[in-house]
């Protein structure tokens, strides 16, 4: 509730607060959104990646729940930004979408969770169900600086990390503050988020157990 | 670690000698890999596009459709007549199950890249001779990223519903790195420019054979777990 407020209060910062890029004009303020958005997608697949190697570890079936809850909220935030990017694109690059490395491997990152979950429904069986999404889990994790590799490697329109880089930032301060904001609106949200999702599916393990006692 | 390796030998043997007698999938598979082929030489403007340029892509797409086919087929044949359950009786390692598949899907996909290359050379009139050591050392490193994550992910989706539909859908996400990395290669070497300018990329699909091969045999076994 609180990060849904706050994220509220970025737009207001990102939009207002924050000087309009010199040369993209007032369509860079999608970068705001963007960004974070596909840093917590990152972190989303990431955690799920860590919690399913701890689920094969423990055996605990609510580090199945929460890895589950952790990549359907990646899905979302996936989904986000494979929408913000187009509308970014279009006015900036010219085009909708562009077969960018890291377009690319965004979409097949975020198409591989979708096939996670997909994954969860066909397999009946729960503990079938949290080994095998564990290793697809795993497997993701490992994924990922590969298809960050390819970025570098691949011809690339899209920018290169400006931020998270060896040198210094070579963003403004005040932009990257609005950044560094919207990015912990953004985990919250995904914190708040898994929260919810965890919840319910604590819940739904809790009736189905009712259901098989009641059987 | 010898038992394992002679378990492995053993089912991979096994795979292989059902395959040679009913070669039913050996032939699908390469009739498949013909046909895709031949498609997709339809699927440009020849006046636009030389063949040389659509090339690369085409005989990458044609290996991963391929190799999907064959995959697939390791752990159905299991699935029948609860076979793999036998499999798991037997006082072999678990690790050996997944050598002897890992080894029997090589030798079935490698087997269907080996004839389908001639035949892209053929179709695409590709200048290959002087560089085909270099191209067959990337089409066994990319072969190898493809079989490791396959058998895995064919020792898992066989056991849900829709096995052939989510076989793709699970694999497909993780070939992109040795795809690309195989598409970018192959275009280097068949327009013959030096393998210094790829490096990176051979790099590349080597790291995620290393990472795969061992990610793979190291999780077959959560798999399998009873």
């Amino acid at each position: 509730m609180l990060s849904l407020v706050l994220l509220a209060g970025i737009y207001v910062r990102a939009l207002v607060f924050t000087p309009i890029e010199a040369t993209q004009g007032a369509a860079q303020k999608i970068f705001y959104l963007h960004v974070p958005a596909a840093i917590c997608t990152e972190l989303a697949f990431g955690i799920c990646g860590l919690v399913s190697i701890a689920y094969l570890w423990l055996k605990d079936r609510r580090m199945d729940m929460f890895a589950s809850s952790s990549a359907e909220v990646g899905v979302a935030f996936g989904t986000i930004i494979l929408t913000t990017g187009p509308i970014w694109g279009k006015p900036i690059w010219g085009t909708w979408w562009s077969w960018d490395a890291r377009l690319t491997s965004t979409l097949f990152l975020f198409l591989l969770f979708v096939g996670y979950m997909v994954l969860r429904g066909v397999v009946t069986d729960p503990d079938l169900r949290a080994r095998f999404s564990a290793v697809i889990g795993i497997m993701g994790l490992v994924l990922i600086p590969f298809i960050h590799l390819t970025v570098y490697l691949f011809r690339t329109l899209h920018p290169m990390p400006i931020v998270l880089k060896p040198s210094a930032p070579s963003l403004p301060a005040v932009m990257l503050v609005t950044l560094l904001l919207s990015f912990g609106v953004f985990v919250l949200l995904y914190v708040g988020f898994v929260m919810q999702r965890y919840a319910l599916a604590i819940l739904r393990d809790v009736r189905d157990e009712e259901a098989a006692n009641a059987a | 670690m010898p038992s394992v390796s002679r378990a492995a030998l053993a089912i991979a043997g096994k795979d292989i000698a059902i395959e040679w007698r009913t070669k039913t999938a050996i032939i699908s598979g390469l009739v498949f890999a013909i046909l895709v082929l031949a498609i997709l030489y339809f699927s440009r403007d020849p006046t636009a596009v030389s063949d040389l340029d659509i090339a690369p892509g085409t005989l990458w797409v044609t290996f991963t459709f391929a190799a999907m086919l064959g995959l697939n087929r390791a752990f159905l044949l299991e699935r029948e007549r609860r076979a793999m359950d036998g499999l798991l009786l037997t006082p072999a390692p678990r690790s050996a199950i997944f050598w002897g598949k890992f080894l029997g899907n090589l030798v079935f996909v490698g087997t269907i890249e080996a004839v389908s290359l001639p035949l892209f050379v053929l179709f695409y009139n590709v200048p290959v001779w002087n560089r085909l050591p270099q191209l067959i050392l990337v089409i066994a490193m990319a072969t190898i990223a493809f079989v490791a994550v396959g058998t895995l992910l064919s020792a898992m989706v066989v056991r849900t519903r829709h096995a052939e539909l989510m076989l793709p859908l699970l694999l497909l996400p993780f070939l992109v790195p040795p795809l690309v990395g195989g598409v970018q290669l192959t275009a280097s070497l068949l327009n013959n420019r030096p393998l210094s300018e790829v490096w990176g990329w051979l790099k590349l699909i080597g790291a995620f054979d290393i990472a795969f091969v061992t990610v793979a045999a190291l999780l077959f076994e959560v798999i399998l777990d009873e």
